[in-house]
Parts: C-alpha cells; structure tokens; sequence
C-alpha cells in the first residue's frame, strides 16, 4: 500500500487538487442567501436604503429642475435649484457610507453566526481562499439585488412625489430620461446614474464583506468548531 | 505480525493553555502509535485532553510542542494547501454535534468533500448516493439536517466522513448527542466500515460502548497516557462494564 501523504510531501502545486469551481460556489452561495432569506434580507437592507436613497436624491434633484421650470413659467420667478443638489448629493455620499458600516456590521454577524460551519468546511478540505470566495459573493449577490430593488423603489417613489406637483407623467419621464447630472463637469444620463449606483451598491457591498470574510477564513478550525450558536 | 506499519505517530506530543494566569496541560507529553487499520478508541473523562488529542493529529490545531507524524511526515512540515489536501483526502472528521452544513441537503453535504477533491458532479452524485445506501439512508438524500434525527445526521456525517475514501476517519464523541440504541448503530456502522473498508478509526470518547468494537484502548487522564490496553486484554471486563453513563 502507497504512503498515505506521497502525493502530499513530494509533489508542490497540491493547491490545484482541491477545488471550488465557481459554478459550484455560485449554486452554495444562491442556497444560503434563499435559506436564510429573513438573515439575508437584512444585510441587504443597509444597501437598499442607501442606494434608494441616492436614487431618490438624483431622481428628486431632476425633478426639480422640471418644477422649477414649471414655476418660472407659470409665475415668472426664477428657481435655482442647483444649491439644493450639491447639499443633497452630499447627503446621499453620507447615507452609502452608513450603508457600508451596516454591511460590515451585518457580514460579522453572519460569519460569526456560522463560525461552526466554517470549522467544518475547513475539515472536509476547503483552502482559506474558498471560505473569502463564497463570503465575497454573497455579500456582491446581495448588493446587487438589495440595491438594484433600492434603486427601483427610490426612484419609484421620487417619481410619483413629483407627477402630482409638475404637468404629469408625459413631459416627467421625458425630462427623466433625457436629464444629466453634472458630475466633474459631465454630463451623465440619469439612467446610467441608478446603472453605476447598483454597481455601486455591489461593489461596496463585497468591499465591506472583505475584513468579514477574511476573519472567518484565518480562523484555526479548531477554534471555529469549539463555538456555539 | 511482528513489524506493525504505523500510520499514526505522536512525539512528546504537547498543548498548553493560559487561562486565568494559570498553565492548563491539556496535553504533556504523549507518545501514540496507531497502526494501519486498526480501531483505536481514546477514553477518558471530559478535560482529560482527548479532544485536544483529537485536534492535534486531525490538523486542526497546532501543538505547543511535539510532533505528529501522519505516514512519517511530520504534519507541522506541511503548507496550508498540504493540509487542506490531507483534510480532504486522507481524513474524515466526524463531530458529536454531527456538523452537517445546515443548508445543504444530505447528498449535498456528502458530496461537498469530493467537489473539492475536483470529483465531476455526476461522479460525486453516484458515489454520495452510494455512500448514503451504505449508511443506510439512500431514500433521505434530499432532506435538509432539520428534517433528519439525530442517528441519521450522524449517519449522513458519516458518509461525509468517507467520501474520498480516506486512510483515517477520526471522530470526537460521535455517539455522545445520541441515544443508547442509536449510538450502538452508529457505532456498529464505523465498525463495518472499518473492517470493510480497512479504514484506521481513532475515536475520542468516553462511551464505554466503543470498547466493544476497538482492537486497543487508550486511556487518558489529565493531558497524559494512562495506559494502552489491547482488545483481548479487556474482554473480560467489558461484561462488568457495560452499564450506561448518565
């Protein structure tokens, strides 16, 4: 009978043998946030705001800009609404901040939660590398759903505040759709707005989750198996 | 018979915790050889370092001091990747708290191991149903832990353990969450695995149970070896022994 450990103490590149193909993590990933939905919808909930928030922000400050047009013609007065939106994008900068320390909140929670879990899947062979894996996408899943959903219910909820007040949907959506916000100098589209806003969202999402997931790998299985939850 | 090959070798083998100021020897100096094959039980009362024991030669924590030799390499030699590919391949762990992953059905959790191990998802379903007929739960592969009892998790856990055909199945109280009937089952089972499979088993335990089944006892007390008894030494007491702790 062959030495138990050949293939370990003579060969280097052994990391090759032990595998988590992506499709495999994406399909464990997928279980655990529709598993735990009520836990996932949680951690997804700080990005939901934060993005809806911005979402709105963007959306209201367009918004505006119709209002204020309507109330010059109508009245004669001039608006000037550009004081308002650089206050409340900065506004908005502050709410995916908190946001981001949610997540972080809301991710050690959850890899604290499954300490055991990590202990285990660490005996059956799971290099660190797989644990940040699966942790880094769910936190990127989940801030792509949270705040793709928080940019729809935002700027939903914008656009119906203000059909009431400006001449209805025709001449709004018009405006919505052909409307830039001023970033640098640019003009950028509303719509690729909410577009970089979900990226955004994801991408703070597994920025937050890197310190979390990183822990919950660099823990001896020993110690992750001695918790209890 | 007289040249045993050893798959297992610990060398003044050592694991010392501060707490409270204090110097606990979970283990002081233990010197173990497990030969190929063979069913080893580790007893002794709860504290006694059995579960550190367990740690140390399962890779899972690191000693203060000493060695552990798993086929004469020295385990502390090995990189992180080594060690991740000898938890996968070459040993399988079973807990008391059974640690089947929650979310996973029972087939899922028993072919995690050999996605790992690289296996095709269609071989690993084959093989992980057929590990799950071997334990006796092919009609259950598709319930979550919550929906199994207790018996049939460790059941589950159990072929987990024996997914990429390891050399060593190592378990740590594996009847102590169960009852009386279904921890004689689950030890029954290791038993057929270990004989059918000629599988090493080292099982940390204080269910007397086990002495049955084993082909040598170690004792332990306060982190140190208090002896080794071979199976036909202790036949004869097992008769007085079987009563049922707590």
């Amino acid at each position: 009978m062959g030495s138990v450990l050949e293939d370990v103490a003579g060969k280097r590149g052994i990391e090759k043998q032990i595998v988590l193909p992506w499709s495999k993590a994406l399909q464990m990933t997928r279980e655990n946030i529709f598993v735990r939905l009520g836990r996932s919808a949680i951690t997804a909930s700080g990005i939901f705001l934060g993005i809806a928030f911005l979402a709105a922000v963007l959306f209201s400050a367009a918004g505006q800009r119709v209002a204020a047009a309507v109330i010059e013609r109508d009245f004669g007065q001039a608006q000037n609404p550009e004081e308002f939106q650089a206050r409340i994008i900065w506004l908005a900068a502050m709410s995916l901040v908190v946001a981001t320390v949610g997540i972080v909140n809301s991710m050690l929670m959850s890899v604290t939660e499954r300490y055991k879990e990590i202990g285990t899947m660490k005996c059956l062979g799971a290099l660190d590398t797989f644990i940040v894996r699966l942790f880094l996408l769910e936190a990127g899943l989940l801030g792509i759903l949270g705040s793709a959903l928080g940019a729809f219910v935002g700027a939903g909820i914008t656009m119906l505040f203000f059909v009431g007040r400006v001449d209805g949907w025709g001449g709004i959506l018009e405006t919505w759709a052909t409307t830039a916000v001023e970033i640098g100098g640019t003009g950028i589209p509303l719509w690729l707005c909410i577009i970089f806003g979900v990226m955004l969202g994801g991408i703070l999402s597994v920025l937050a989750s890197l310190y979390p997931a990183w822990r919950a790998a660099k823990m001896p299985p020993a110690a992750a198996l001695r918790s209890e939850f | 018979m007289s040249v045993y090959e050893y798959i297992v070798r610990t060398k003044d083998l050592s694991k010392f915790y501060t707490l409270g100021g204090t110097e606990v020897r979970a283990l002081d100096d233990v010197a173990l050889d497990i030969r190929r094959g063979e069913y080893v039980s580790i007893m002794g009362p709860s504290g006694s370092g059995k579960s550190t024991l367990f740690n140390m030669i399962g890779g899972l924590d690191k000693p203060t001091k000493g060695t552990v030799f798993i086929d004469e390499v020295d385990m502390a030699q090995l990189t992180a990747s080594e060690l991740a590919f000898l938890r996968c391949r070459k040993i399988g762990y079973i807990f008391q708290t059974f640690n089947l992953i929650p979310v996973m059905t029972a087939l899922e959790n028993v072919t995690l191991p050999m996605v790992f191990a690289g296996l095709t998802t269609d071989d690993a379903l084959d093989k992980g149903m057929q590990l799950l007929k071997t334990v006796g739960l092919g009609e259950r592969y598709d319930h979550k832990p919550t929906e199994l009892s207790g018996g049939q998790q460790q059941r589950v856990a159990i072929a987990r353990a024996f997914a990429n055909d390891p050399a060593i199945i190592l378990a740590d109280e594996p009847t102590g969450n169960l009852d009386l009937r279904t921890g004689k089952e689950i030890i029954t089972l290791l038993k057929q695995m270990n004989e059918e499979k000629k599988v090493t088993v080292i099982s940390a335990t204080h269910d007397l149970k086990m002495i049955d089944v084993s082909d040598r006892v170690v004792w332990i007390r306060d982190g140190k070896i208090e002896r080794i008894e071979d199976r036909k030494d202790i036949d004869l007491q097992v008769g007085q022994m079987e009563y049922e702790e707590e």
